[in-house]
């Protein structure tokens, strides 16, 4: 097992210094080093998207990140951006639109759908839809998703 | 993010409310089993078995006892004789002296961290003999196979299975006289069909967190289906009395059949115990394809026949099922296709009779559908057939033989309700109107019906002493709005805002019994119970309230927002000044509570001949009707929906969204198992148990235009007429893609999925590619 290091991360803001395996991927720091729990790991494999947090503001697979490259750089997941505009609107829309299930994949949802939004106000459908396919949903057919992040750009657009 | 929170006003039955959990899991503070960590915990790992078929002769545990963390080991050693099973009971905790496939559990490491736990697991050695495996039913039954279960005639069994050798079970149901009937018959289609195992992939994969406390009482988190099957489960392959065990559950990141019966519950307890720590084992993804569960591929003989007019007359089906190494729900699974196989049709004449073998595979069990999926590609793709040869509109003969309200189900149960023929209209009006752009559509149709009903089931309703509520019921909300509809129902009947009732979390110590989240039933079979019990509220609060307000009974009535008055008058009083009376007053604290069981017979021994039927009381059914508008891409013959239609009667829609989504989710899932979704065996090993090479359905392949119409035709013994909904909108799927592919290219596809090498196959072959 790799030896632990310390990590001088920013998490929601935060700046925190963290010890983990040196090999450590970012989720692994996330959820059992700090207790950030809102990543899933669904796969661990980069495929479902449940783990998906910002870096930056980009949506990354957390479960396919070192911990180590992330130093000097801005996380964000779910659970610590309460105060973002965009994110509570998609929230908002989410929760009336019947976006939400089991909801284990949500919060890497919200995180690339958020994404989306600061970069595409204004997005088709057919771009919602693509900004989402890297996070896999098993229960919505996505079709009440897709309603939310439209309905979410809809709002801030005006 | 501030809710709206008018949506959530007055009383509820009929109003798309937000689930009571949407807020915290946009959140992202929704507690899943992964999510929870308690002092001391340690995690655990498995070693599953390199072997399909093999006896073990012995474990050496010294290297993986050393390594570091590593705190406690547990092996088929640990674990007594007994034995699991909802059916049969044929499962150890773990695999002991014998393992039955790939990927089975053999032993199970708890150390400080999960990599310590994970690493220990390579250390262990375990000496096998090999023996050779059965890794298919036809080759189950043959006279010299291996056999896996040689104890099978011992083991428990709840119903009359006819086990022998590596039959787990057999089912056959007759009404009418087939034989005799074909000569009444102008047409006749016979064929085929086979169907692949499916995986669940729940985002979530299994889990479980086990504590013994200082007494040897062991207190069980797991992701489940249903809190009370988890508890019998564990105790029966632990030998532990039900009262040392509780079972509980966090929120669980869905289920679809996967966490219905025991995963790696048992193992955790052992760990647990062993350790005399807490410990938390989470599958991997791979764990979770290969140790779990997954649909059952069938094999499918079927014959249907009917009259020059379309009247259909007779239909025979045979279904050989793959049931891997354990029962689990297997027999179930069968003997609910057989009953279902001849769809919601009126046919006079039915034979379904159904094997069911053991393979050294994984166990199949419960999967959304229930068997229904697999008979119903095969049988609604033959009134397609029959429609072709008799150049019938494949609406036109659906509708000439519709089941309908007070008919007699297949064998025996009575349809109290149908909206059925509605179901078909709607479908019809929307799907037959051209495409916006003049393409000409590729049609498919296909309808189903689905019981709710089945097991034991309750609800405790607790007025506080504000004269707020308290909602117990035992039921798992896997995600799907149980919680937020049972609340409803609760809050019509109590007629109080929806707010003010509160849903407690599963737990066997505190709440009433439930079979599990299953079955399409808690909906029907819990709400029943809960305006049981609310009724049962109402009539307390109306004593109390009568001698508050110095009158008869009979003269009180309830009112909106949780009041109590007298019937011409202004004068009440509240359930606040009712409850909090009540907690010092003669009669005492309101509490009202149901049970119930679903009490129809499944078969009239008068009527049918039904042997080895395992369900003797089934349930009240639902309809659908799903159209598909397909394209197949010239090149790749790839299949995708260009729009979809699903109308489904659902009794009564206590929440419209949340059985919209059960069909828009259904429609995706069933579109997976159709075109693209398939466990692969490379011999006795599952070749793509992974994400990566097991496809299923993302936002890009499904169709924009994916439509749900809610119809309702009450039943009357259902919570404000509601019926199910959870399963109806996968079972006509493949079906309905089927008949549309047949439709675009000419090829009838008997076999799943349809990916696009078989249908440019299929193009090849009829000419049309």
């Amino acid at each position: 097992m790799a030896k632990k290091q310390l990590f001088s991360l920013s998490v929601n803001g935060e700046e925190v210094d963290v010890a983990s395996p040196s090999d450590a991927t970012l989720l692994e720091t996330l959820r059992e080093d700090l207790r950030v729990l809102s990543p899933k790991r669904g796969c661990n494999q980069g495929v479902c998207g449940a783990c998906t947090v910002l870096v930056d503001g980009v949506p990354v697979r957390s479960c396919l990140t070192l911990t180590a490259l992330c130093e000097g750089h801005d996380i964000g997941t779910v659970d610590g951006m309460g105060e973002d505009p965009i994110l509570a609107t998609l929230q908002k829309h989410m929760v009336e639109k019947g976006g939400v299930q089991c909801g284990f994949c949500t919060g890497g949802m919200l995180m690339s759908a958020r994404n989306l939004l600061a970069e595409t106000p204004r997005p088709s459908r057919d771009t919602v839809k693509s900004a989402l396919s890297g996070n896999i949903c098993r229960c919505t057919g996505y079709r009440t998703i897709v309603d939310a992040v439209c309905g979410a750009a809809e709002e801030l657009a005006q | 993010m501030t809710l709206d929170t008018s949506l959530l006003a007055g009383t509820a039955v009929g109003k798309s409310v937000p689930k009571t959990d949407s807020a915290e899991k946009v959140l992202g503070r929704a507690e899943y089993i992964a999510d929870m960590y308690l002092p001391g915990m340690l995690h655990g790992a498995i070693l599953a078995s390199p072997h399909a078929h093999a006896k073990i002769k012995g474990y050496d545990l010294t290297e993986a006892l050393a390594a570091p963390g590593v705190v406690a080991i547990v092996t088929g050693d640990d674990v007594g004789e007994g034995r699991m099973g909802a059916f049969i009971k044929d499962e150890h905790a773990i695999a002991k002296g014998k393992v039955l496939y790939v990927g089975e559990p053999v032993a199970a490491v708890a150390a400080r961290t999960e990599a310590e736990a994970r690493r220990a697991c390579q250390l262990i050695r375990v000496d096998y003999e090999e023996l050779p495996a059965v890794l298919s039913p036809e080759a189950g039954l043959e006279d010299d196979a291996p056999i896996l279960h040689e104890k099978l005639a011992d083991y428990i069994k709840v119903f009359d299975a006819g086990s022998t050798g590596n039959l787990c079970s057999r089912t056959e149901l007759v009404e009418g006289d087939v034989e005799a009937a074909w000569a009444e018959c102008d047409v006749i289609v016979e064929g085929e069909f086979t169907t692949q195992p499916q995986a669940h992939v729940s985002i979530e994969p299994c889990g479980a967190l086990a504590t013994v406390d200082p007494a040897g009482r062991v207190t069980l988190w797991s992701a489940n289906q249903s809190v009370f099957r988890v508890q019998a489960n564990v105790c029966e392959s632990l030998g532990l009395p039900m009262s040392q065990l509780r079972s509980l559950t966090p929120r669980v990141g869905a289920g679809f059949g996967n966490k219905m019966e025991p995963h790696i519950q048992p193992i955790t307890v052992a760990l647990a115990m062993k350790a005399k720590r807490p410990v938390k084992l989470i599958l991997s993804r791979e764990e979770d394809f290969e140790m779990v569960r997954a649909r059952h591929p069938f094999r499918v003989k079927m014959k249907t026949g009917a009259k020059a007019d379309g009247t259909i007359v007779a239909r025979d089906c045979e279904v050989l099922v793959d049931c891997g190494a354990f029962a689990d729900d297997s027999p179930g699974v069968m003997g609910y296709a057989l009953l279902m196989c001849g769809g919601p049709y009126r046919i006079p004449n039915m034979r379904a009779a159904g094997q069911l073998v053991y393979t050294n595979k994984l166990r199949f069990g419960a999967f959304r559908g229930f068997g229904n999926p697999q008979v119903l590609f095969a049988g609604e793709q033959q009134i397609d057939e029959l429609a072709e040869k008799l150049g019938m509109d494949p609406f036109e003969i659906r509708r000439k033989n519709l089941v309908a309200s007070g008919d007699t189900w297949f064998v025996g149960p009575q349809v109290a309700s149908c909206g059925m023929d509605r179901c078909l209209d709607a479908v019809e009006e929307a799907a037959t109107k051209p495409r916006a752009d003049g393409t000409p559509r590729n049609l498919g149709l296909s309808i189903t019906a689905h019981i709710s009903g089945l097991l034991g089931t309750g609800a405790i309703v607790r007025m506080l002493e504000d004269g707020t509520i308290s909602l117990n019921t035992g039921a798992t909300d896997i995600g799907q709005g149980s919680d937020t509809v049972l609340a409803q129902i609760c809050a019509e009947e109590l007629k109080l805002p929806f707010e003010q009732v509160a849903v407690a979390s599963p737990d066997t110590d505190g709440s009433p019994y439930n079979w599990g989240t299953t079955a399409s039933r808690v909906t029907y079979t819990t709400g029943r119970a809960v305006k049981g019990a609310a009724r049962k509220v109402v009539d307390q609060a109306m004593a109390h309230a009568a001698e508050m307000l110095e009158c008869p009974v009979e003269e009180l009535e309830l009112r909106e927002g949780g009041r109590i008055g007298r019937v011409g008058s202004n004068s009440d009083v509240t359930f606040a000044q009712i409850s909090g009376r009540a907690h010092w007053a003669i009669g005492g604290p309101i509490v009202g509570s149901d049970t119930l069981v679903f009490d129809q017979p499944t078969h009239d021994p008068k009527r049918a001949v039904a042997l080895g039927l395992p369900f003797p009381r089934i349930g009240v059914f639902s309809f659908a009707a799903t159209a598909v508008d397909v394209d197949i891409d010239q090149v790749s013959g790839q299949v995708s929906v260009h729009e979809a239609w699903t109308a489904a009667d659902v009794g009564r829609a206590i929440n419209p969204q949340l059985c919209e989504v059960q069909l828009y989710g259904g429609f995706v899932q069933g579109l997976g198992f159709a075109v693209v979704e398939e466990m692969v065996w490379d011999g006795a090993r599952l070749a793509n148990p992974s994400l990566m090479d097991y496809k299923v359905p993302t936002s890009r392949d499904v169709p924009d235009a994916l439509h749900a119409i809610i119809v309702e035709d009450p039943d009357p013994t259902g919570p404000f007429g509601a019926k199910g909904v959870g399963e109806i909108g996968l079972n006509p799927v493949p079906g309905a893609v089927a008949n549309a592919v047949a439709a675009a290219t000419g090829f009838r596809h008997r076999h799943l999925p349809l990916t696009g090498e078989r249908v440019l196959n299929g193009m090849i072959r009829a000419g049309t590619a």
